[in-house]
C-alpha cells in the first residue's frame, strides 16, 4: 500500500459556483484574455512577449488594460521571442514576478532561455498556446509540444513544472498557481494550453487582486535576488555557468533533489466517472474536455468509460494511473499528437494493462464520437 | 427539465457569424447559464467560411468541439453542404436562402428559412442582417429570453455602439416575424 501525494481534484465548475456565492462578478472571455487579466491581478511585475497566433490576445489584452498605469506592471513587446525570454531572465534575476507567452514556434525560440532559467533556478512563468507543427506548421490547435514541455526542450537535466488548463477558469487560476509554484521551488513553470482553450470564451471569475511585492518583500523572500548589495553580505550572482565540473555536479544534485520534492508534493489531476470504469481515457487540456463528452456518450451506450485528466503534466500523476491499471481492462491516451503522453502512461502502468493511443495531427481536432469509436475498437480487439 | 442547446452558426467571414454567437453567449451569461463560445479562428475570419459553436446549458459543459448539433444556422452554400448532415435527427436547421442554390433536403429535421439578407436591404440596415437571423432563431428556439439578449448586446457591444441597440432590437423582432417553416 502506498500513500497518495497531496492531490487537488477540483473542477472549474464547482470553483465557479463557490465564487458565485461570494458574489464576485462572472465574466465571459477568451482563455488568452483570462491569462492577461489574471496576470495583472496576481501582482505580476512584468510581461515580455511577441505576437503569434493563436496567443496574441494575451499581449493585446495587456496593452488594452494598461496595467502600467494602475499596478505598475511592465508590458513590453520585445523585438523577438528570444529577446522576450531573456528579459524574463533579467527580471526574474531581480526577484520580480515575470512572465512571457507565445505559441509553439516562438516557444522553440525561447528554449535556450528556459534552460538558463532552470539552470539559474529563477522563478518565472511561460505560457505556450500550442499550434500544429512541426516548423511553422499551422495556427490550428495541437498538443504536439508535450515532449518539448515535459522532457526538456532546452538542453541539460532540468524540469519545468507543467500545468495543463482545461477551461477558461483554469487559464485564469493557473497564472496565480504557476507563480506560487515558481517562487516556492525557484523554478520556471509552464502553462501548456492550446488554440482551443486560448480562443474559446467561457464564464470566468477572475482571482482577487494581490498587490505586487514591494522591494522590501523581495529582499526578504528572495535572498538570492540581484537587488543591489547591502554592506555585510556577499554579492548575489545569477548564473547557470559553473566551469568546475564537480561543483556543477553538486548543482545538478541540488536540482534533482528539488525535482523529487516537487514530484512528491505537486501532482494534480482530476478523476471523472472513474469509480466503476472498465476502460479509462487519459487526456489533458482541451482533449480532456472533448473526452468528457465521449464519456457521456459511451456511458449512454452502456460502456463503463472513465477519464483521468492530468492537471500537472510534470510531475505526472503516475501513481494514480498505476493504481487504475489494477482496476480497468485497458487505457486509451487521447492526445492531439502522434502519441507523446502515452509513453508516460505506459511507464506508469508498467505493462499491467494494455495502453493505446488515439490522436489527430497537425491542427485537426477529434470529435467526441471519434474517441468513442476508438474505445469500441479497443474493446473489440480484446 | 434541464436545458442544453448545442448550436452552430456558419457562413462567410464578415457576415457577423462570430458576433452573433457572442451575443448569444452573453445572453446565456445574463440568464445564469453555463456557456461556451468556440470560434473558427483561422484565416477564414478574414473572409471565406467562418463558423462558431455556441453551447448554452444548465449544467457544466464538457466538449467545446461537437460532431452534431441541436440547431444549425446556415448562411451560405458551403456551410449548408458541410453542416446539414451534422444536425441531430429531430433538430433544427435555419437558413437564409440568399445565395443558396441547393436547398436543404433532409426530412428528419425541422427546416426554417429567414429571408434576412433581402429584408436587411429593404430595412436599409444591411449590418443588422445577423440580428434578423438571431430573431428567427429566438422565435423557433427560445433558448434565451429577449430581455437577456438586449442585455447581452449591451455587454458585447462597445459603448460607442450602444445607440444602435434599438435598431438591433427592431431587426430581432423583424426576424421573429419573417421566419417560416419549409
Amino acid at each position: 500500500m502506498f500513500t497518495f501525494p497531496l492531490v487537488y481534484s477540483f473542477t472549474y465548475y464547482s470553483f465557479t459556483k463557490i465564487k458565485k456565492i461570494m458574489n464576485e462578478e462572472i465574466k465571459l472571455m477568451k482563455g488568452n484574455e483570462a491569462i492577461a487579466h489574471a496576470a495583472i491581478r496576481c501582482g505580476c511585475d512584468g510581461y515580455f512577449g511577441y505576437p503569434i497566433t493563436p496567443q496574441s490576445e494575451v499581449l493585446e489584452t495587456l496593452a488594452l488594460e494598461k496595467p502600467w498605469e494602475t499596478t505598475g506592471m511592465v508590458v513590453l513587446q520585445a523585438e523577438s521571442e528570444v529577446a522576450a525570454i531573456n528579459m524574463v531572465y533579467g527580471g526574474a534575476g531581480t526577484g520580480k514576478k515575470v512572465m512571457t507567452s507565445s505559441s509553439s514556434p516562438g516557444i522553440s525560440l525561447k528554449q535556450e532561455g528556459i534552460s538558463y532559467l532552470a539552470g539559474s533556478e529563477l522563478p518565472s512563468l511561460i505560457v505556450n498556446i500550442v499550434r500544429g507543427g512541426p516548423g511553422l506548421g499551422t495556427i490550428q490547435p495541437s498538443q504536439a509540444d508535450y515532449f518539448q514541455t515535459v522532457k526538456g526542450g532546452g538542453h541539460g537535466d532540468y524540469r519545468l513544472i507543467a500545468l495543463a488548463p482545461a477551461s477558461v477558469q483554469e487559464m485564469a487560476d493557473f497564472v496565480g498557481l504557476g507563480f506560487d509554484l515558481a517562487f516556492k521551488y525557484n523554478n520556471p513553470v509552464m502553462i501548456l494550453s492550446d488554440g482551443i482553450i486560448g480562443q474559446m470564451m467561457e464564464k470566468v471569475v477572475l482571482p482577487p487582486f494581490r498587490p505586487r511585492m514591494t522591494e522590501e518583500e523581495i529582499t526578504e523572500k528572495c535572498p538570492w535576488a540581484a537587488v543591489g548589495k547591502p554592506a555585510g553580505r556577499k554579492r548575489n550572482v545569477i548564473t547557470s555557468l559553473e566551469l568546475d565540473a564537480s561543483l556543477m555536479e553538486q548543482n545538478n544534485h541540488r536540482f534533482q533533489k528539488k525535482y523529487r520534492l516537487i514530484e512528491e508534493n505537486e501532482v494534480r489531476y482530476e478523476e471523472i466517472e472513474c469509480e466503476d470504469a472498465e476502460y479509462l481515457l487519459i487526456a489533458f487540456g482541451s482533449s480532456a474536455r472533448i473526452c468528457q463528452k465521449s464519456v457521456e456518450i459511451a456511458r449512454s451506450h452502456g460502456i463503463k468509460l472513465g477519464l483521468l485528466r492530468p492537471i500537472t503534466l510534470w510531475p505526472f500523476p503516475s501513481k494514480i494511473i498505476n493504481r487504475y491499471a489494477d482496476k480497468v481492462k485497458a487505457m486509451l491516451s487521447v492526445e492531439l499528437n502522434a502519441g507523446q503522453m502515452v509513453e508516460d502512461v505506459r511507464l506508469a502502468v508498467n505493462g499491467k494493462v494494455k495502453v493505446e493511443h488515439y490522436g489527430r495531427l497537425g491542427g485537426i481536432v477529434f470529435t467526441p464520437d471519434e474517441i468513442v469509436g476508438a474505445v469500441e475498437k479497443m474493446r473489440n480487439e480484446e | 427539465m434541464k436545458m442544453k442547446e448545442e448550436l452552430i452558426i456558419a457562413g462567410f467571414g464578415g457576415q457577423g457569424v462570430l458576433s452573433m454567437g457572442k451575443i448569444l453567449a452573453y445572453s446565456g451569461l445574463m440568464q445564469d447559464k453555463e456557456v461556451t463560445w468556440m470560434p473558427s479562428y483561422g484565416p477564414e475570419q478574414r473572409g471565406g467560411t467562418a463558423n462558431v459553436t455556441v453551447i448554452i446549458s444548465d449544467d457544466r459543459i464538457s466538449s467545446p468541439i461537437l460532431n452534431e448539433f441541436d440547431t444549425a444556422i446556415i448562411l451560405n452554400q458551403q456551410s449548408l453542404d458541410k453542416f446539414e448532415k451534422s444536425v441531430k435527427p429531430g433538430g433544427t436547421l435555419i437558413f437564409d436562402p440568399y445565395g443558396i442554390t441547393k436547398a436543404p433536403t433532409r426530412k428528419d429535421i425541422n427546416i426554417y428559412r429567414v429571408d434576412a439578407m433581402n429584408t436587411s436591404i429593404e430595412m436599409n440596415a444591411p449590418k443588422s442582417f445577423n440580428m434578423i437571423i438571431l430573431g428567427g432563431l429566438l422565435k423557433i428556439r427560445p433558448v434565451v429570453e429577449i430581455e437577456n439578449v438586449l442585455l447581452g448586446l449591451k455587454k458585447s457591444l462597445p459603448e460607442r455602439h450602444h445607440h444602435l441597440i434599438p435598431m438591433n432590437e427592431a431587426a430581432i423582432k423583424k426576424g421573429m416575424e419573417i421566419i417560416e417553416k419549409i
